[in-house]
Formats: structure tokens, sequence, C-alpha cells
């Protein structure tokens, strides 16, 4: 694909992106408490003593985060670190209880790894991963309550939390927007993460930096926390821009950490809060080393599912299906789980092997079902046409007991009423008319009907069969077998 | 009736058993000795009425024939462990009114087996001294002086609290805790027993950290029996503590057979330092021949990392300190100073500078230092290589020896200020304990005789890690051999 | 051989969040820089290839379950706060 360009007055600028994603671990308890997890209790009401620092308070691991991080890193093809090492990251703020983040710096528990991107014109990239290490979230600050005071609530202070590091691979927006978008699928494939970045519990922190083509890297600025893949990609256009606009001006870019506030659309300095951040890492001496070995690994590898990358070439390649159907439906874990369970069901209603149904379903699925869930505004986990109902729909539309264009009926019945498709076509009376006998009659009334159509068509207007399929399929309320209306009205038209 | 408060925690446990005395009886004799012994200042709160309470529940529990070794025994908790709805705050202005909501592991142990608790005792602001004058709420004085004198003396620290009041006779025996050599060098100051388990004996559960991976709870007793007695009280596994060891606690008592023919006893050559007093260095060698005479074999170590141990111990732990004491934030308990028309972080300068000590300031400041940016690899990783030859070291002296034995401290006790404004010269008080504080071995503090002036003095047994049994038995055996039973002038009642 | 001078005693000061009024700057490099000295005598020792202690205990670090065990006590962990507000710690605002 062409490469992104920033244009400036001297000449021509490339941008350099590596990103930080932080995606909060899924485990019913926190990192280094039993306190829960759950998104939305009342203010400190998920809180141990531990997550709020109380003095003699210690940590202790949750193993179910450690096999995430593990699991993480294998769906990413990293390396996994058998030996990794907490430490304390020490800095104050009010919603940082110990006054530290235990955090991993040197030793983390997973190495290098990489991502392939899958990019609009269909082209792929591999972006390296640098590292992916456990740490725990801090609470929050609300300042916006009272006029003197932020106030703290500390639910989230203790969350395990999974920061995974790109190499300085990206070279353009749309390659951000890829990767997080790539990352997000893989994490909620294997169900290390939700993904969900409205709700904060996946946070991506951007480095950019500029340079002109073949020099070597700029100085980079962090934009902290952005919590959309598009405020990612509007966020690194603004830096990128601005940077070039410095360079330019015979300036120098500061290396700092940025905000992005989406309601400018610009990022900011953050400075102030920074002054003389030192962290002081060293290993956390209330906690021993994490080891474990290779049948740890290998357990975790077995629990993984199949990637989207692999399922996409098997869909492709076994399947047959449509290179574009594939990628859509890998998008998501959940609707390569509806369609394998659609496809498995309606191969076995209808006796024949899921090779030869499943590129018909994946239009169904990715056309029909999907443009229905969108328009509702559902997801398809909440689909009210569950995957076995429909099978049921489309295996009608199989054995002939109903038409293509019948079904489109019967679907949006079933789907705002949840009703199965033969309960449908019977009450409705929408079964096809496969009757040879009862077509032919009504073939017969339709060529005398139309004596004119019928001597342009013998005159060598062939294309005029469609106007006495339609006529025919009218006749019978669509009901009619089109294969069937088509294999008797030739012969007839043709006299 | 004889004096209850004499009674050793063994002895007591013999009477409850017979029904000659009850807990609360003892109770109430301690909590008159503690109302009448406030000159020492060992307690900066006093528990009496839970104290009854528990009395009473001790009497039931030995009713109903479950007595153990510390049912009905009042005991000093140091201000360093969490005790639920009481005065807890390492003896620290910073920890103003906080009263935990929870119990450390190690009192809710003596507590679960019916001990008493009489109340929180002082010690050096977060342990962080080696005479007591760095608490908040004063220094204790040591119940013993000098002959012929009414000086007082510092007790030792930082358990300063704890070696007083046991020493006073107002506690049978309390809580301590050891960074490097809180527990042995205070017992060697006060005629008491201290012994400090191997790292991971004791949960730090519910215990304000000073340097995590050096603290480690202990027991102040009035001797080595009752010691036993208490480690076994407060000692074994807890899952809420990651760096707790999973292994079954031995029965202590039982170690104390007083045979200790064929051991091999170490003699680490590096102790004998320049400059050491006369009476030290014959002490030790006191120790020694008693060693021989109760059929040891004394064998002469090399611990060449030995000079080295307290500048390492100095970096290691203020780097820890440093940290663990950054939840001193005026934030969610304790003090808070505001500055008018100050933000979040006036409050935060303002409330770690009123809430801190000086000695405190500068262990953070220190720590602070050597583990910033450019200064880590020089100071702190330095540090930790060097400890890690220390611990080599015993390790390879232990596979001669049984036991090692010193000196537990380069002098007996010493006058108020003496040291206090030389911050390098209280710290090498320390010189023999913090060894043993580094590497994470059991050792303990006997009290083996008087100076010229008549104060105590101690010597030091090290064990190998897990192996407590030992130390208390050649702790039991220098003890018997010292007959030591000098007793301060009761001039606090 | 370290030397601290009055600015680095003023940014330690800062990064350790501890007020220190500006003429206590001065005596306090020179402690520090005693204290410093003297554990500065770690250098004669040799440490190559000597790998740092990295726990004190011979065991290997345990894993908790990933059950919900505590959490649910909004009151005791509010209950030392010099001022908590509707559920909430507060503190004065952060200054930009």
């Amino acid at each position: 694909m062409g490469k992104y360009i920033v244009q400036g007055a001297t000449g021509d600028f490339e941008i350099v992106l590596g990103l930080e994603v932080h995606a909060q671990v899924i485990s019913n308890a926190k990192l280094f408490s039993g306190a829960a997890t759950e998104f939305g209790a009342e203010p400190n009401a998920q809180v141990s003593l531990v997550d709020a620092a109380m003095p003699g308070m210690l940590p202790t691991i949750n193993a179910e985060c450690i096999r995430q991080a593990v699991r993480t890193g294998l769906a990413l093809g990293a390396q996994i670190n058998k030996f990794s090492v907490f430490d304390r990251k020490n800095y104050f703020y009010a919603d940082l209880p110990q006054g530290y983040q235990i955090s991993q710096f040197k030793h983390p528990i997973v190495g290098e790894g990489t991502v392939t991107l899958d990019l609009a014109d269909g082209s792929t990239k591999e972006v390296g991963i640098e590292r992916i290490h456990l740490e725990q979230d801090a609470g929050k600050s609300m300042h916006d309550q009272h006029p003197q005071y932020t106030y703290v609530d500390l639910n989230r202070s203790g969350v395990a939390l999974m920061e995974i590091v790109s190499k300085p691979d990206m070279r353009s927006p749309e390659e951000a927007g890829a990767y997080l978008t790539k990352l997000r699928t893989i994490l909620r494939y294997i169900g290390s993460c939700d993904g969900n970045m409205e709700q904060g519990s996946m946070r991506a922190d951007v480095n950019v930096s500029v340079r002109r083509p073949g020099e070597p890297f700029g100085t980079r600025c962090e934009i902290k926390n952005v919590n959309s893949i598009r405020f990612v990609r509007q966020a690194i256009e603004y830096e990128a821009q601005r940077q070039v606009d410095i360079i330019e001006a015979g300036g120098k870019v500061d290396q700092e950490t940025r905000l992005f506030d989406p309601n400018k659309g610009e990022t900011r300095s953050m400075r102030s809060k920074e002054e003389a951040h030192d962290y002081r890492y060293f290993p956390d001496p209330d906690l021993l080393p994490v080891e474990f070995d290779d049948a740890f690994i290998e357990a975790a590898r077995a629990s993984l599912p199949e990637l989207p990358d692999h399922k996409k070439a098997r869909f492709v390649e076994e399947l047959g299906l449509p290179d574009y159907n594939a990628s859509v439906l890998v998008a998501e874990k959940e609707s390569c789980d509806y369609f394998e369970d659609l496809i498995a069901a309606l191969a076995k209603k209808v006796g024949k092997d899921v090779k030869d149904v499943a590129a018909k379903a994946s239009n169904w699925v990715t056309g029909d079902l999907f443009g229905a869930l969108n328009k509702a505004g559902k997801s398809v986990t909440e689909s009210p046409v569950s995957a076995a109902q429909g099978a049921d729909l489309l295996a009608l539309i199989e054995d002939g007991t109903i038409s293509g264009r019948i079904a489109k009926d019967v679907f949006e019945i079933m789907f705002e009423t949840g009703k199965d498709a033969d309960v449908i076509v019977e009450e409705k009376g929408l079964k096809q008319v496969s009757d040879t006998g009862e077509i032919e009659k009504i073939i017969d009334e339709v060529i005398a009907a139309n004596p004119g159509q019928l001597e342009q068509y013998r005159a060598g207007k062939d294309k005029l069969i469609g106007f006495f399929v339609g006529q025919v399929m009218k006749a019978t309320g669509g009901k009619a077998n089109p294969g069937l209306v088509n294999q008797l009205l030739k012969p007839k038209l043709d006299g | 009736m004889t004096d209850l408060t004499k009674l050793k925690i063994a002895e007591a446990r013999d009477l409850l058993k017979k029904g000659d005395i009850s807990a609360r009886e003892l109770t109430e004799a301690y909590i008159s000795a503690v109302e009448a012994a406030d000159a020492l200042n060992a307690y900066v709160a006093k528990t009496p009425e839970m104290a009854l309470e528990m009395a009473d529940k001790a009497d039931a529990m030995i009713k109903a024939g479950g007595q153990k070794g510390m049912t009905g025994i009042p005991v000093g908790i140091k201000d360093l462990f969490a005790t639920k709805g009481v005065h807890t705050q390492a003896c620290s202005h910073i920890l103003d009114g906080f009263k935990p909501e929870y119990e450390s592991t190690v009192s809710q142990k003596l507590w679960d087996d019916g001990a008493v608790m009489l109340g929180k005792l002082n010690m050096d602001e977060f342990a962080m001294g080696s005479s007591n004058e760095t608490s908040y709420y004063g220094p204790v004085k040591n119940p013993w002086r000098a002959k012929g004198s009414n000086n007082d003396f510092v007790p030792g620290g930082s358990s300063g609290g704890s070696v007083a009041s046991v020493a006073g006779y107002c506690a049978m025996g309390a809580t301590a805790s050891d960074t490097g050599g809180s527990i042995r060098q205070p017992a060697a100051f006060t005629g008491t027993f201290g012994i400090k388990p191997t790292y991971g004996r004791c949960s730090r559960y519910g215990m304000v950290a000073f340097a995590s991976s050096l603290d480690q709870a202990g027991t102040i007793t009035r001797d080595v029996r009752d010691g036993a007695i208490m480690l076994e009280s407060i000692s074994g596994f807890d899952a809420k503590d990651s760096t707790s060891v999973d292994l079954p606690v031995p029965n202590f008592e039982a170690a104390l057979t007083g045979d200790i023919r064929g051991m091999k006893i170490g003699i680490p050559q590096e102790y004998h330092l320049a400059g050491m007093p006369a009476e030290i260095e014959a002490l030790w060698h006191q120790g020694i021949e008693w060693m021989k005479a109760a059929g040891a074999e004394v064998v002469d170590i090399n611990l060449p990392h030995t000079k080295y141990a307290l500048p390492t111990y100095y970096i290691v732990a203020p780097a820890e300190a440093s940290s663990n004491l950054a939840r001193y934030d005026g934030v969610r308990y304790g003090l808070r100073e505001t500055v008018e028309g100050g933000g979040l972080v006036d409050m935060y300068e303002a409330t770690r500078a009123a809430g801190f000590g000086d000695e405190v300031k500068r262990r953070i400041m220190i720590g602070t230092y050597v583990l910033s940016a450019g200064y880590y690899d020089a100071y702190y990783l330095k540090a930790q290589k060097v400890r890690k030859l220390i611990s080599d070291d015993f390790k390879r002296a232990f596979e001669k020896v049984d036991a090692i034995l010193t000196p537990t401290a380069p002098s007996a006790a010493f006058a108020f200020g003496e040291k206090s404004d030389d911050p390098i010269a209280m710290y090498l008080n320390d010189v023999f304990t913090v060894p043993a504080s580094l590497a994470g071995i059991p050792g303990s503090s006997v009290p083996a005789g008087l100076d010229a002036n008549g104060l105590p003095l101690g010597l030091q047994i090290l064990g190998k890690a897990w192996d407590e049994e030992t130390v208390l038995k050649v702790s039991g055996v220098i003890e018997e051999a010292a007959g030591f039973t000098a007793k301060p002038e009761e001039w606090w009642r | 051989m370290s030397n601290i001078d009055k600015a680095t005693v003023a940014k330690i000061a800062r990064l350790a969040r501890i007020k220190i009024e500006d003429e206590k700057l001065e005596p306090l490099a020179g402690e520090l820089n005693n204290i410093l000295g003297w554990v500065e005598q770690l250098d004669e020792v040799n440490t190559d290839n000597i790998e740092p202690m990295s726990s004190v205990v011979d065991a290997k670090l345990r894993w908790r379950a990933d059950e919900v065990t505590d959490g649910d006590k909004q009151q005791s962990v509010l209950k030392n706060a010099p001022r908590g507000e509707y559920g909430f710690f507060a503190v004065p605002k952060v200054i930009e």
C-alpha cells in the first residue's frame, strides 16, 4: 500500500509509531489481593486493606493473572520467560496508595513476539512485540466533584493489567489502528482481556516521532491513555503534524508526555505533572520471583482456542469462503463461533459436508444476519436468531422448502419474534410450490396471458425469459421453486 | 504471696495449670506493675480492660483443658504490630491516631493461644534506631543503671520498649522485631533473652514494614525457655505473606536438652574488632570456655565479608524503607498537614516533613538517592551483590559448624545522647548483628555477664536457616553456664 | 566518591515528598555525604560475576487461587481517613 507521508514545506516526513497497550486481565480477583475486579461498584467497596496500602499489608499473587499473561504471550507467538520479577515503580499520586506501583521492569514475564496486521487494501504487515509485563492498575481520582477536594476511589487499585509494548514498527495512523484492532481481536479470542476501550479495560499510550525518509529515529513524544482506536488515529495525525511544524520552523521536539484532547482533536503537554520523575525501580522485596515450568506453559498453550489468522486461512482454504467473508467473520470470536455452530448444524441437517454449505452460509451470516444485527444495534451474542435457528432456515432453502426470496421474509419475522423458521413457514403458508403439475398450469396461464411477449421472445429476445419467471413467481406469491420454474418454462416458451 | 511479676512464663504456665494462680490474678499484678512503671516509658498505649477480658478467656480455656504455652500469659506488643482497634503507630507521629481494622498474624497467634495483651510497646520510630531515642513518644529508659549511679542508660533499639518491659517486670514476654539487630542488641543491653528466627519463620502480615527483606518478628523474654515457648506461639506459615515459608514449627522447648556434646561451634575471626572493649573480648572468651566445658568443639571460622555488612545494610535497608514509607502520605490514614492555598503535593510534603523524625527522614533520603537514576547500580545493585557474598560466607561456615558464637554488641548500654549526634557511631552498634539479618539466619542474644559498671552484656548465637532449635539449645547452655542472676534495682517503682 | 550538593538534596527531598527548609539543605548534604562516603567502602569488594541477592528465603513464590475473598469493607477502608466523603477519600486538589 501507499506510504503514509506528512508533507512539510521543506519536504516529506515519515511517522514512526510504537504502542504501549494496557489491557486489563480478565480475572475474578485482583493481581495481589482477593478483592473483586467487577466494574461499577460503590466507591471503595471493592478494596481490600492490601489495595488501600494499610501499614503491614502484603501482596500475594493471583495465579490466573500469570496464566493469562502467558496465554497472551503464546497467542502473540512470543518468548515466555520462566523466570520473571516484580519491581516497584516509585512515585506519588493520590490514587496510588502504596506510593509505588508493582510492575515488571528488568525481567518481564513475556518477551518478543509478533502481531500480523490486516490492512484495508488486503495486504498484511508484521509488527514486533517488545515485551508484555504484568502490573497493578491505580485507583481513580475525580477532580470535578468538589471545589477544593479531589475524590479518590480505589476500586481499580490493584486490578491486573498487561502492558503490551510494541516495537516502533508502525508507519501510519492506519497501521496503528489496525494494530489495536488486531490485538484486541486476539485478546478477546483467548479471553485474556475484554478489549472494552470505552470502559477503559484497554488503553493505549502512543509513541510518535517523525523523520525525513532515511534518517535515524527522531525524538518521540508519548501520548498517554488514549481510549479509542479513532482517537489513536486522530492523535497521531495531529501529533505528527505538530512535530513536523516544529522541525520545519527550526525547532527541536522535546521528549515528553502528552495528553490527547478528543474535543479539540489536539495533544497537549503534561509536563507539569511529569516534573522530575525518577521511578527508582527495584525488585519488590515482598514478593519472590515468578517461576514456572514447561508443563505450565504447555497447559496454557493447550487452553488457547484457534487464533484468528489461522481460522481465516482455514475458512478460505478448506471451506472455500470468500476472503472478505472470512475476514469479517474472524474479526470477532463470537461471530466465528456463531458461524461454525451454524454450518455444523446445517451440514448435519441437510446431510452434506460443511465444505459444501459453508460459502453460502457465510454470505447469509455476513449479509442478512449482520445487516439486521447492525440495524438493531445488537451484537452477535445478542442475536434473536440463534445459530441453530439460522441453520434451520438455511436448511429450508437447501431442501427446496422455501426460496431464497421467501427466506428473507421468514428471517425478518424470525428476527422480530424469535420464532423458528418452520413454524413461520407453516403459519404463513410460505412453503415453496414444487409440484410440477401446479407450476406447469400456472406457466400455461402466464404464457396465454402474454402473447405479445411470447412473440418477441420467439423472435429472439431471449432476455424476456426473466419477465416470464417474474410473472410466474408473482402469480405464486413467490412460492414457486425458482429452479423448477426455469426448468419448465424454457421448453414451453421455445414451443 | 509471692510477687507474680517475678515469675517466668514457664513457671506461670505450671501454676496456671495446677490452678494455683489464675490468669486474672496474674494479669492484675501486671496491670499494676505497668501502671507503676511509667518512668520507664516502655508502654505507649495500655490496654488494661482488654487484658482483663483476655485473662478471663484464658482462665476459661485452662478450665476447659485447652491450655497452651502462652495461655494466660500477659505480654506487651511492640508498636509496629497491628492490633485491631488499638494504637498502632510504629511510634511515629505520621501514624497519629491510627487504629487498624486488622490484627497482625504474630499477635493473632498469641491471642489464639490465649495470651493477654497489656498494651503497645515503645520503639524507635519505624524501628530505625539502636537506642530507642528516635521514638515520637520519647526514649525508653533502661531498667539497669550503673552501680552507684542514678544516670539513665538507653535500653538499646529498636525494640527498647520490649526489653524494658520484660527486664522491668512489666510484661512476661514481649514481641519484638529485628531488621539489623533490633531484638538482639537491646536484649544484650537489658539482660534479657532475645531471639530472631529465620527470615520467613514468622509472618510479616500486619507488621509495619521498615525493610521488607530484613524485617523479622521475634521475642524478648527473661530466659531461654520462655523464649522457646513464646517463639513457638508466634511462628508458622501464613499464606498472607509471600515470603513466609511453609515448614512445620518444631517443639522449640524440647530442643532445650542442655546437651551440646560433639557440636561444632564457630568463632568468626573477623568479629575481633580493633578497639573493642577488653570486657567484651573477655566475655566472648568466657563463652568459648563454656562451650568447651559443655563438650562442644570450638572451631575458628572465617566470614570474610563481615566488615562490609554494615555499609551493605545501610544501602539495602534505607532503599527498601524509602519505598515502604511512601504510603504515609496523609491520604488514607494518620497525620495530614495541609498548606493554606496549597494542593496535593504541598500536603504530601508538609505531612511527611511534620510526620517523620530526623533519623527516618535521613534514611528515606539515603534510600531515595541510592535507588535514583544513575546511582542504582553503584549503590543498590552493588550492595545486593555484596549481600550475596555475606550470605554465602555463612553458608560455607555452616558446612563446618553447627552454630556461631560472637558478642551481641561491641559495648554495654550507653548514655542518652552519647551517639545520637553521630549516625555512623550509632550504626556501628549493630556491627555484630547485621550480618545475620542480611543472610536471614536465626540468632539470639543471651545474658552472659555484667561489665565493670554492672551493666549487662550478651553473647550472640547464630544458626543455620531454619535451625532455631540449635540456637536455642546453645543459648540454654550459655545461660546455664553463665548463671546470670543479676537483677536491676527497681528504681522506677 | 559521592558529592551531594544542596541542589541534589533538594531534588531528593522533592522525589521523597519531604519538605526541607532551605537552611537545612546544606547541613543535610553534609550528613548524607558522610554516610554515603562511609558506605562507599563497598567499592573495595570484587563483585564481578556475582548475582545480586534476589530473595532471602530459598522458596518459590506461591500463587493464590483466583477467588474473590476480600473487599466489601468500605467502612474499614475509610475508617482512619483524615477526610472521607461519600465513600471516597478526599484530598486537596492537584494544582497544575
